[in-house]
């Protein structure tokens, strides 16, 4: 394969190991230099990014995407958390509130947290951290995002028409027989997602595969690509059980045979299993990858190796086959029986294992390192403490006995959130951080950085933490007027909510301002390992002139014994 | 509770109350360790070896034991807790057996609560303190929820089969009951409140208000209304339908080899569709009454179905209430 644009990379760049240059000087002279030319100003047409098969730029179409789609998501959730500020209905009709927290979680879940850091920093990164020229299905890779904006299109066009209000579980036979909304549409684009997602997965398995670089073998590979392989693991292997179960939805709701609903002969409990089986393992597509993106972030902001790598690596692989095996503790009051519920309580508790190796090995990486507390890292430590409380949270429902009493309340609200937003959320702002210099060449504003990571992490836990309580206490979820004794926690939830609204805004904010006003990026401002960093920022659209060869494991920082303190 | 006084802590009211927060407490107390133990690593690290820090930062590799005692560290932890929480959840699912039985049936979007002697209520239940209480629920229509906070119990409430699940109340007070399944439009407004009342204020309730027939003597009129009898009962020859004395809690063997046991569920089943289940020896001839007796109605046959005796000899039904009125031949061993 021939690369048009090899002639233009300098070798030097490639390998040049300085840090950063105080930025600032160098803007003032630049625009009177021809930039190297990138696979973002190699050609400016609508054509040549809608027809794109360059993984990086269906990463940034993917990034455009499902920040419009977080942005509705969040809207849908500061109009209910401003709803649920009383415990009298003010804002909305109970049918308006039911649609809204519907409206967050398919919009939030499937079209946001699913392909966040997978489609976003995966598709940008994937190939070139194993030293490849792009992935192993370009045009079936453009074909995924094709696929999920025609999804999410529809999931937004069901809204305007007048949305639907069966929660993001669908459970039947409220979904099949009684509701009166648009579940059909809604289903038809959750099932088209389904498949972007199952296409992602399979370019990035096969792309593991075959495309690593000579030298790159699976033990020096980095441990973000660790975790995005037993994601898509999960990806392919769960998502057609979604596709199943919402054709089996709509068969009955559109015909009238009898699958879930009893008054057609059908059983309802069918679904949940079904459901559940794709939507537990959901979690873990959700979560893995951000675990990729914060051993990379530990790694490069304490230049040090990744503590028990092979630990870490197998730790990923092992929550995706144990996820398989949990989804029956979504029904501990479903009245499924009491010794299967036994059987998913331990299983689910089994999981701590993984996760506490992970856990354990991150803190131990900053042993010995030599610690940068810039914007990524924050985001990487606010993640460690999170995903400790949502992990730990996680053991109360896998006890039965709990919960019995904290299933369907605020207290498993507050737990999936802690994972979701506290886990996943915060792996890919600090991803997006790490990155950002690579994908745009711009560096952002550090101050304003680290400001609204540390406004993510106290606007988080003062939405979520109260929760907590309130679920103990009794609140069910899903609850548009509750009783005035748990008024108080609410209104600090949604104080919460109004400070991690302005939170995100912000990095929405300076990391526009930057793609214009940012410092320039040198190759690897952040002096980090891993080929993605020994290609200019931006890369060239072939991302290596020349093939690399890989000669160190993954996280080869010089022992900083050796090495004068450079500060 | 009535007031809208802060809480914390959700009031406890059942016997099993104190215990599943002994549990959770205990889970609290893990997780404010280990929250605590790395956070303060993370702290303590991050201070210590941050840049330009003048410490020793020569390259380490963990002793496999290390990895391996972290591998190993949650373990015994959640197979100590496992075993704690699957005892008490297990004791949670089991009835005793002389517990009385309230039945529900629950529809989008309320409560209605029947009590042995036959008296009703409607999103609101009362019961008296230091008896075993047990719900035998269903729903008219979707998926909801019987869940009450303060007794720390919730089972789900299915259409088409017949869910469980009971308690003790040992404090008197008015405490929430929620609906804690999603369930539509109304899910937020289908609540009530649960009165425990001591079992003198309780008797003196029950004997209180509208008198409403006894789900027995209801049961024998509907079968009397729709002539079961004209098969099941055992005078009429050649025998076209199993006879029903004695059915309830029984195992019966199906037409097509298998065995099941005579419960609720099972017996709503064969009268709403009887072709599901057909009994060994028997033609599938029984017309089929889906829609045509409601929720309650089958409620109250499947109360005189019981009447009639258990597989065991005794009636399940261990309330004096349910015994006045009805025809309970066989009732007694």
């Amino acid at each position: 394969m021939s690369d048009p644009h090899g002639a233009t990379v300098s070798p030097s760049t490639s390998t040049s190991p300085q840090p950063s240059s105080p930025p600032g000087v160098v803007t003032v002279t630049r625009p009177a230099v021809r930039d190297p030319v990138n696979y973002l100003n190699v050609d400016y047409s609508w054509k040549s990014w809608l027809l794109t098969v360059d993984h990086k730029r269906i990463g940034i179409l993917y990034l455009l995407s499902i920040t419009f789609f977080f942005v509705i998501g969040g809207a849908a959730a500061v109009a209910f958390r401003l709803e649920l500020m009383t415990p009298k209905a003010d804002l909305f009709e109970s049918e308006t509130y039911n649609k809204l927290f519907t409206m967050h979680g398919v919009v939030m879940i499937f079209f946001f947290l699913i392909p966040s850091i997978p489609a976003v920093l995966g598709n940008f990164l994937v190939p070139l951290m194993v030293g490849a020229r792009d992935m192993a299905f370009p045009k079936l890779n453009l074909a995924s995002w094709y696929l999920f904006m025609i999804g999410g299109l529809t999931a937004v066009w069901t809204m305007l028409i007048g949305g639907v209000d069966t929660g993001w579980t669908f459970y039947t036979p409220y979904s099949s027989t009684y509701s009166n909304t648009y579940v059909m549409a809604t289903a038809v684009a959750v099932f088209i997602t389904g498949f972007s997602s199952i296409l992602t997965g399979l370019n990035i398995i096969v792309t593991v595969h075959k495309l690593r670089a000579p030298g790159m073998h699976w033990f020096r590979m980095p441990l973000f690509i660790w975790s995005h392989y037993a994601a898509s693991l999960i990806m392919i292997l769960g998502t057609p059980v979604l596709a199943v179960t919402i054709l089996l939805v709509a068969i009955e709701r559109g015909l009238g045979i009898g699958i879930f609903d009893p008054k057609l002969g059908g059983d309802p409990i069918l679904f949940q299993h079904l459901f559940w089986f794709y939507s537990h393992p959901a979690v873990y597509i959700m979560i893995l990858p951000s675990f990729g993106v914060i051993s990379e972030i530990i790694a490069a902001f304490s230049r040090n190796r990744v503590f028990g790598y092979r630990f870490v690596a197998f730790a990923s692989l092992g929550i995706a086959v144990l996820g398989f095996l949990v989804w029956g503790h979504h029904m501990f009051v479903s009245g499924q029986s009491a010794y299967a519920g036994m059987v998913f309580s331990i299983l689910s508790l089994l999981i701590a294992v993984p996760s506490a190796i992970k856990v354990f090995n991150w803190t131990a990486t900053l042993y010995r390192g030599r610690l940068r507390f810039d914007t990524p890292l924050l985001y990487a430590l606010g993640f460690i403490g999170l995903f400790t409380i949502g992990g730990l949270t996680g053991l109360f429902l896998a006890l039965l006995a709990i919960d019995v009493h904290v299933h369907d309340t605020y207290f498993i609200v507050a737990h999936f959130h802690y994972i979701m937003v506290g886990g996943a959320v915060m792996g890919y702002l600090g991803g997006l951080h790490y990155w950002w210099p690579k994908m745009t060449g711009r560096l952002y504003p550090e101050g304003w950085a680290r400001l609204s990571a540390i406004l993510v992490f106290v606007g988080f836990n003062l939405t979520f933490f109260p929760q907590f309580v309130l679920g103990y206490l009794g609140m069910p979820r899903r609850y548009h007027i509750y009783p005035p004794e748990w008024q108080t926690l609410n209104v600090m939830s949604s104080a919460g909510a109004s400070i991690l609204g302005v939170a995100y805004l912000f990095p929405i904010t300076y990391l526009i301002w930057s793609l214009k006003f940012g410092p320039r990026a040198s190759a690897n401002p952040w002096d980090a390992t891993g080929l993605e960093w020994q290609v200019p920022s931006p890369p060239t659209t072939h991302n290596f002139a020349v093939t690399p060869h890989v000669t160190e494991d993954a996280y080869a920082y010089p022992d900083s014994a050796l090495v004068g303190d450079a500060h | 509770m009535d007031n809208a006084e802060f809480q914390l802590f959700p009031d406890a009211a059942s016997t099993v109350a104190s215990r599943v927060d002994a549990l959770f407490l205990f889970m609290t107390a893990l997780t404010i360790f280990f929250t605590v133990a790395i956070a303060g690593a993370i702290l303590y690290l991050g201070i210590r070896y941050r840049r330009g820090a003048n410490v020793n930062r020569a390259q380490y590799s963990p002793p496999l034991w290390l990895e391996l005692s972290w591998l190993l560290t949650p373990v015994p932890v959640v197979i100590f807790v496992f075993i704690w929480s699957s005892q008490l959840f297990l004791e949670m699912q089991r009835p005793p057996k002389d517990a009385m039985e309230i039945r529900v049936v629950a529809k989008q979007w309320m409560w209605k609560l029947q009590h042995p002697s036959g008296r009703r209520e409607i999103d609101e239940l009362h019961v008296p303190t230091g008896r075993a209480v047990r719900m035998t629920m269903i729903s008219e229509d979707v998926i909801h929820s019987f869940y009450v906070p303060a007794f720390r119990i919730k089972q789900d409430v299915l259409p088409g089969r017949y869910t469980t699940t009971w308690f003790e109340a040992d404090t008197p007070g008015t405490y929430h009951l929620f609906c804690a399944e999603y369930c539509g439009t109304n899910h937020s407004r289908m609540k009530g409140r649960v009165v425990v009342q001591t079992p003198s204020e309780y008797e003196e309730w029950l004997g209180g208000g509208r008198r409403d027939q006894s789900p027995v003597v209801a049961g024998a009129a509907l079968y009397e209304q729709f002539r079961c009898g004209s098969c099941h009962a055992q005078t009429v020859t050649p025998l076209r339908a199993p006879p029903l004395e004695g059915i309830y809690g029984r195992s019966v063997k199906l037409a097509n080899g298998a065995t099941v046991t005579a419960d609720d569920s099972y017996l709503r089943e064969s009268i709403t569709r009887p072709a599901a289940k057909v009994v060994a020896g028997f033609q599938p001839i029984m017309p089929v009454f889906e829609g045509q007796i409601s929720e309650e109605g089958l409620s109250d046959l499947l109360a005189y179905l019981k009447s009639l005796g258990t597989a065991d000899g005794v009636t399940a039904d261990g309330s004096g209430g349910a015994a006045e009125g009805g025809s309970r031949e066989g009732a007694k061993p």
